[in-house]
């Protein structure tokens, strides 16, 4: 019998070992991989869900490595904050890896195993991220992830793996900087475990190196987010990459980064540091307003879907920068819920691009045509999706951007209200847009074939019951906000705020 | 004031969103499938009246679904206020669906499954708003509301329903995101509350200017009052079904809107507050500007409906204006005029409706003559039309009266003569209407002598709003007790 202390381990060596039991079994029958890829994925998520669980019941986990004590063995770290967000890596692998078999099949026909294998690869990577405690593991971490998803993205076609090798670079320069920045405090404090550094610097405040050092590190962090205008690698990567990579990789990897600055911000440092003797947040919150305002703009001038989304992406990131850097309660509190949020609705987004293009064989508007005819349970998660997007209640994206637009209000940097609010008008537009191509008939088309011509075309159910998931899930989310603040998110506001 | 907790309200607001399942899946068999919408209508209305007596009694009641964000609940209250506006809407809905049948039939519209269930979903929004206990619970139904009526406005799908789909929305949605929800969070950054009641909750906790700008904010958000210059998605509304514009954008979409804005006055500020502050001058002349336009504009418009709307733009800033005198019986007045507008411009809605299932015709041009070919359609169109222009024998004299009284018990004299002056321009754009479709020779008339009206299903529901138009000149109490009460 296991334990409860042993199951935060599971959840990453379970996908880590199936990586590798993926990669033999597709010598021999490649049909098992997909499955495999299923059973893992879903025991990382009971894991997950159960750990999520064991902290909100007995407070955090602290997991040894080995059983070495830190700060000379790798601890695993568990509170409230990284166990939400474990629960939403592993929830979006397992849906995904269920999403995924029809998509793999029409997209990568003779990359099926290696596909999964690299899947399986990020997903650890991604969870390894997530748990750990230790500031130069991460860094370890940092880069398994980049170089699968490099991999992931450079397997689809034409222009997929130019734009997986701008995300490499990009990616490494990223991980340099927070290396760099890691180097710095190790140098200056001889560790490198993060609860051991955040007891060890604060002697430290003042200094010029650990200054230069968090510097280092949050633009590592940034350009592996995105954050404008450090977003250029992430557009064509996510456009171009095969429709289920972007399923897995759109919704996490810039979540998954706001967390580590999140981390680094107030468990290797200390809000006091991060406000106090740092104080560019009100700078920070600026960039952010550029970065909301930018990606908005850069997406409205798209003329395909999931480009489009891509931008967004960039726009939803300054939204989580943003709230973190208002420095107060409800601004961190709408982050760390945007996290949760944009995750979900970006994940639901992706699904539907992926059924579009497994129908269309196609992203772009013109593939769109009635759409709310042939797909209408598709498009009716679409809608949901795009009104989470927007901010309607009762969607999950309302009440992100509630507190998001509180924390402005609280902080007076009205500029982040603004942006927030412009946003959403922009979300309106696009959406909206898209949803008049798929609901009215081609003007253009002079047949004349005005209304009830096409006939009903849902996609297989192995991608659509996900997607209705996910839908409804963006709808469960928004009404059980209360509870969703109430047991987890209220307890990731770091102390002193 | 005795406060009940009860479900039923919650009933009330669900009934008809749940009736959307038997609705679709019953696609295949029309009158089972209209069969669910009266059935539905039946029980919302039956649930709405059960709670009556006790409102009349002075009672309140209450009941919270559960908070969405710590502090703040998904929370029902019917109030005389709420009850009255909710009253109207569930009726009318009944007899709306009557017509919607005849209409839809008789034009044999596609998408029809569509049209029906995503009304039920606007009249669970609508009712959701009346019974709303707080701002958040408001703006969800206002906005769910907001969705709901855009498959309704682009019904036919074409060219000219895609224009006006894109204006509606940027309208509507587009001021609710823009200046509620700041407004909204604003509120509760000052307050930490955003609970109606009585007194409001922003006494004390801002300057003069802060609250005054909140409140422009608040007014032109609620752009479904069309408030000017928020007004012209409803002129282009008129691209949807008849029926459509007939309870949505005369009643239940546009009040919608009004009602936000009576509940942003009494419930947000208080009467006491806009007293000090001199705030309810401010709001009475956006108003008065808007009923003078609005009346002028609609002289102009050759097209029935598009009169109506314009028109229907005007009678929406007499409630607001009604309110926003802030003496009783003008308050009385303005709350009271959401039911007799109701009933009267819901009977013009129709015989427009009539006439184009009919005849085809929408242009007023067009209809010279047309009552000897349907006499029973012009005279319910001419007691609507003396509703609204507020003359005896019919409710619409009623409330204005009221308000007429209500200026000068506030001493507003401006603002008795735009009412005056407005129900002047009212009597000039509707009763050549009438009289032009009577008295013609018959050498001007542009339809045959024989009467033809349109189908049953279109004809009664016009005679029953138009019968109720005239009763509630007799027993005007049941809208107006509540009034009071509200006001109390």
């Amino acid at each position: 019998m296991i334990s409860a202390a042993q199951i935060p381990i599971f959840i990453v060596i379970v996908p880590f070992l199936a990586a590798f039991l993926i990669s033999i079994a597709g010598l021999f029958k490649e049909k098992y991989c997909q499955p495999l890829s299923v059973l893992a994925m879903s025991v990382s998520l009971y894991a997950a869900v159960a750990t999520l669980i064991h902290v909100i019941n007995h407070g955090v986990i602290h997991y040894h490595l080995g059983g070495w004590p830190p700060p000379i063995g790798i601890e695993y770290v568990i509170d409230h904050l990284n166990a939400m967000v474990l629960v939403i890596v592993s929830f979006v692998g397992f849906i995904v890896s269920i999403y995924s078999k029809k998509s793999v099949e029409q997209e990568l026909p003779d990359k099926i195993p290696q596909f999964y294998t690299l899947y399986n690869l990020l997903v650890t990577g991604l969870l390894g991220i997530t748990i750990t405690g230790d500031a130069f593991n991460l860094y370890v971490l940092l880069e398994i992830t980049a170089l699968t998803t490099y991999a992931l993205i450079a397997v689809g076609r034409g222009r997929a793996a130019l734009s997986g090798f701008n995300y490499l670079i990009m990616g490494t320069i990223g991980a340099s900087f927070y290396l760099l920045g890691v180097g710095h405090l190790y140098i200056m404090t001889g560790s490198l475990n993060m609860a051991d550094l955040h007891q060890l610097l604060p002697s430290l405040y003042g200094s010029g190196a650990i200054f230069i050092a968090f510097l280092l590190i949050l633009i590592g962090v940034w350009l592996k987010m995105a954050f404008f205008p450090m977003h250029g690698w992430l557009p064509n990567a996510y456009t171009y990459a095969p429709s289920s990579t972007s399923c897995l990789v759109a919704p996490l990897m810039t979540k998954v980064s706001v967390y580590v600055m999140i981390r680094i911000m107030f468990s290797v440092f200390s809000p006091k540091f991060t406000f106090q003797e740092f104080s560019f947040h009100e700078i920070v919150v600026w960039l952010a307003v550029v970065a909301i305002v930018g990606g908005s703009l850069f997406a409205l001038t798209q003329k395909d879907f999931k480009k489009m989304l891509t931008y967004l992406i960039i726009a939803e990131v300054g939204y989580m920068v943003g709230g973190v850097w208002l420095a107060n309660h409800n601004g961190i509190m709408g982050a760390v819920l945007h996290i949760l949020n944009d995750s979900m609705m970006t994940l639901c987004m992706f699904l539907v691009v992926g059924i579009i293009v497994y129908k269309t064989k196609g992203h772009h508007f013109d593939n769109l045509g009635s759409l709310y005819k042939k797909m209408p349970f598709t498009m009716a998660a679409f809608t949901i999706g795009a009104l989470s997007m927007i901010g309607v209640p009762p969607t999950a994206g309302f009440f992100s951007k509630w507190y998001l637009i509180l924390g402005a209000i609280d902080a007076n940097q009205w500029e982040f209200l603004v942006a927030l609010i412009f946003s959403s008008l922009v979300n309106v537009v696009l959406f909206f847009r898209i949803i008049e191509f798929a609901y009215y008939p081609s003007f253009s088309n002079q047949h004349g074939d005005a209304h009830g011509s096409e006939k009903i075309d849902e996609a297989p159910a192995s991608m659509l019951v996900p997607l209705l998931i996910v839908a409804a899930g963006l709808l469960v989310i928004g009404v059980f906000t209360g509870k969703i603040v109430t047991y987890i998110i209220q307890y990731t506001i770091p102390n002193g705020l | 004031m005795e406060t009940i907790i009860s479900i039923r309200p919650f009933l009330a607001v669900l009934v008809s969103l749940f009736a959307v399942i038997p609705i679709v899946l019953s696609k295949r068999h029309p009158n089972v499938r209209e069969a669910w919408t009266f059935g539905a209508g039946a029980i919302k209305f039956l649930l709405i009246a059960s709670m009556l007596p006790l409102i009349l009694n002075g009672k309140i009641i209450e009941y919270t679904v559960f908070e969405v964000i710590p502090g703040i609940a998904i929370k029902f209250k019917v109030d005389p206020l709420g009850m009255l506006f909710a009253l109207v809407a569930s009726s009318l809905w009944i007899i709306t669906s009557a017509y919607s049948v005849g209409y839809m039939r008789g034009l044999k519209e596609h998408s029809q499954t569509r049209y029906f269930s995503f009304f039920a979903v606007a009249l669970s929004a609508t009712i959701g708003v009346a019974f709303a206990a707080n701002l958040l619970t408001l703006y969800l139904f206002y906005e769910m509301l907001s969705l709901a009526t855009y498959p309704l406005v682009t019904h036919h799908q074409d060219r000219e329903a895609r224009s006006s789909g894109r204006k509606y929305l940027t309208f509507i949605l587009g001021t609710s995101i823009a200046f509620i929800l700041p407004a909204m969070l604003i509120s509760y950054h000052l307050s930490g509350t955003l609970e109606f009641s009585k007194h409001g909750f922003l006494v004390g906790t801002a300057s003069k200017g802060v609250l005054t700008v909140l409140l422009l904010l608040f007014i032109f958000g609620f752009a479904k009052a069309a408030i000017m210059p928020f007004h012209s998605w409803l002129p282009a509304a008129m691209v949807a079904p008849t029926p459509v514009s007939a309870l949505l954008h005369a009643v239940a979409v546009v009040k919608v809107g009004v009602f936000s804005i009576l509940r942003i006055l009494t419930g947000v500020y208080g009467i006491d507050l806009l007293k000090s502050l001199n705030l309810g001058t401010l709001v009475s002349y956006i108003a008065a500007f808007t009923i003078l336009t609005a009346s002028l504009i609609a002289l102009s418009q050759d097209g029935l409906k598009r009169r109506l709307a314009f028109s229907t733009i005007s009678q929406l800033s007499y409630i607001v204006l009604g309110v926003a005198l802030l003496s009783p019986k003008g308050m009385i007045g303005g709350m009271t005029h959401i039911g007799m507008h109701a009933f009267g411009k819901i009977t013009l809605f129709f015989g427009a409706g009539a006439i184009f299932v009919a005849t085809g015709k929408q242009k007023i041009s067009e209809m010279v003559g047309i009552g000897k070919r349907m006499p029973i359609t012009m005279s319910a169109f001419f007691i609507g039309a003396l509703s609204v222009i507020g003359l005896p024998p019919t409710g619409g004299f009623f409330s204005k009266w009221y308000l007429v009284l209500g200026t000068l018990q506030a001493k507003q004299v401006v603002m008795l003569v735009v009412l005056l002056t407005s129900s002047l321009l009212n009597a000039v754009y509707f009763l050549p209407v009438v009289y032009k479709a009577f008295f013609v020779s018959p050498e001007e008339s542009l339809f045959e002598e024989e009467a033809k009206e349109a189908p049953l299903w279109c004809v009664v529901p016009m005679v029953i709003t138009a019968i109720v138009s005239i009763a509630l000149f007799f027993y005007p109490d049941i809208f107006s007790k509540l009034a009071e009460l509200a006001i109390r």
